[in-house]
């Protein structure tokens, strides 16, 4: 294409774009096959879900029904599976990023005792796997009766030493005149970062919480864990476990999987900008 | 520069930032001590004694025993074995197939974010739905297994994909592969957007080609990017658990059995925490001396 260039731009021009498109549409529906299928099948009877399976109309729901999703809802507490997963997920973030957000402030712009240690401590921490230390995390969680409640879910995750560094390597690029300027009104450090660091912050802040917030909702080792009874399910337990519940209907399982893709598609779409931006800093920060 | 900002800070802030500071940073420094500190001391500590669940009051300190036990067992070198074959297959697939899409979407063409989603897709529902929707489409059977299907159009197959014990951890391998570039691939699209297209344009007047310009310009433009996506797809390919808890057991005849699987299995399944332990600390040391390995080899590049 490139030896075309004195001859006629336009055409190389049309040519490329005619390239990029078809290219991209051909492996973008090779790629994304399994998934079309997933939902596909989800509308399907369950007759039908294994039929025509070599042809292209398995990708098609000839005799559309939404009775697999009628089944699921019969079978799950939606709301109830929701509403433990939101709460997790919420109540961590919450915590994560009040706490991360001072504590990586306080690292990044004010000088106290022990400041080094802490900050070598945590970035040291930052990518340590979390799978290592699991057992006595668990035995903490009997010791303290947590086993099987919210905070058992909650409290060993509303800290996390990536978001710290996040935060901190952020915050030491705000400029210092800002709180001078803050401190010579009259206010104190911590009213400084509430009133004046926070506010400027808000990227940095929507940044951590997309990333925690798929890191919670991919999350399936520790509330499996931690979590003996149906009550206390999240959505991936959830669908972890009607895969294997009797009785198997493939419709209602790939019904199931579609329900459960939704929520993050949801902050997908709305909080695209933050959430390819929250994956992009990542990579520069790190 | 910073170190003269320090110095007239302490003149400016001094006395209250001391405490406000050690004040702010509490509350974190708090949960970090009790949910990682604390449990990062007891996996050490617990792996030093003879500990199993049901039976508590008699635990029984034995030194190294543990350790040496687990590098006696065969069971732990097939963990071991598993879980390298897995990230070093996964790793280079999955970074060179991000960095294929991310060429591929790299354009500012009209409509090019629809394409970025539809790679990104899988990245949006999570490892459990993907895991569980692909046991289906592995079945080894061409009639309800829509690989299979796909294969004996072909007039090939059909393939045991989850249940032959050489075919299940390529298979997980493969999955793991599709689900998990999307992510690296939004990486990889940023390092390429810190590429001047001056560079671009300067090699193109030197009559570089297509490949030249990726070799010469791209490649090299990409160098920080693909060093923190190398450790990151490193780290995470070492931690594999949900893919064969749900899809295969750990089987079959214990294929797909990593280190973390075994970690639980002999942990939460068998009771031996002792023992668990010894093995938990054996593969955060082996996860720590790896990413050292990674940083110094891709510093020296």
């Amino acid at each position: 294409m490139d030896k075309s260039r004195t001859a006629s731009i336009r055409r190389t021009k049309i040519a490329k774009s005619t390239a990029f498109y078809l290219g991209n549409i051909i492996i973008g529906v090779i790629f994304v096959s399994p998934l079309l299928w997933m939902i596909a099948a989800s509308f399907k009877p369950e007759n039908d879900v294994f039929a025509n399976m070599t042809s292209i109309l398995t990708f098609i729901p000839v005799n559309f029904t939404a009775g697999n999703y009628v089944e699921v809802f019969q079978r799950l507490n939606i709301p109830q599976i929701l509403g433990n997963t939101f709460l997790y997920i919420g109540l961590t973030l919450v915590g994560d990023l009040i706490f991360g957000s001072m504590c990586g402030y306080a690292l990044a712009k004010l000088k106290f005792r022990g400041r080094g240690l802490i900050l070598t401590i945590i970035i040291a921490l930052s990518s340590m796997p979390v799978e290592a230390i699991l057992l006595p995390l668990y035995i903490e969680m009997t010791q303290l009766g947590w086993v099987n409640t919210l905070a058992g879910l909650v409290f060993p995750f509303m800290m996390n030493c990536f978001s710290i560094y996040m935060f901190y390597s952020n915050f030491l690029d705000v400029p210092d005149a800002l709180r001078e300027a803050a401190s010579l009104d009259g206010c104190g450090a911590f009213r400084t970062f509430i009133s004046v660091i926070m506010p400027i912050s808000k990227t940095t802040y929507a940044t951590v919480f997309i990333l925690d917030f798929i890191a919670r909702w991919n999350d399936f080792m520790w509330p499996f864990l931690v979590t003996t009874g149906a009550d206390k399910r999240t959505v991936q337990l959830a669908v972890q476990s009607f895969f294997g519940t009797n009785p198997v209907h493939y419709g209602a399982i790939m019904a199931a999987l579609t329900l459960a893709s939704l929520p993050m598609l949801a902050i997908y779409i709305f909080m695209q900008k933050y959430y390819v931006q929250g994956i992009a800093a990542t990579g520069i920060k790190g | 520069m910073a170190r003269k900002d320090a110095s007239i800070q302490r003149v400016t802030y001094n006395r209250g930032e001391k405490v406000t500071g050690a004040l702010m940073s509490l509350p974190a420094i708090i949960l970090l001590i009790a949910f990682l500190i604390i449990p990062i001391v007891y996996t050490i500590f617990y792996s030093l004694f003879q500990y199993q669940v049901v039976r508590p009051d008699s635990m029984e300190f034995i030194g190294l025993e543990n350790y040496l036990e687990v590098f006696q067992t065969e069971e732990f070198y097939v963990a071991l074995r598993n879980t390298f074959y897995f990230t070093v297959l996964v790793v280079p697939i999955q970074c060179v197939l991000a960095l294929c899409l991310a060429l591929l979407v790299r354009s500012r063409r009209r409509g090019v974010s629809i394409f970025r989603t539809m790679y990104f897709a899988p990245q949006v529902t999570s490892m459990v739905v993907i895991a569980v929707l692909w046991t289906v489409l592995y079945n080894s059977n061409a009639n309800t297994g829509l690989i299979n299907a796909l294969l004996s159009t072909f007039g090939a197959g059909p393939v045991n994909f989850l249940g032959d014990p050489d075919v299940a951890m390529n298979a997980i391998i493969f999955m793991s592969a599709w689900q998990g570039a999307g992510y690296q691939m939004m990486i990889f699209l940023a390092g390429l957007q810190g590429i001047p297209e001056e560079q671009y344009e300067a090699a193109s007047i030197d009559g570089a080609g297509r490949w030249a310009q990726f070799r010469y310009v791209t490649l090299p433009g990409l160098a920080n990017t693909t060093k923190y996506v190398l450790m990151i797809t490193i780290i995470q390919a070492m931690k594999l658990f949900t893919q064969p808890y749900i899809m295969t057991k750990g089987g079959p005849q214990n294929a797909t059995r990593t280190l973390v699987y075994y970690i639980y299995e002999e942990g939460f399944q068998s009771g031996n925490f002792g023992f668990a332990c010894a093995i938990a600390t054996v593969f955060f040391v082996l996860v720590v001396i790896i990413s050292l390995i990674v940083k110094k080899l891709t510093r020296t590049k």
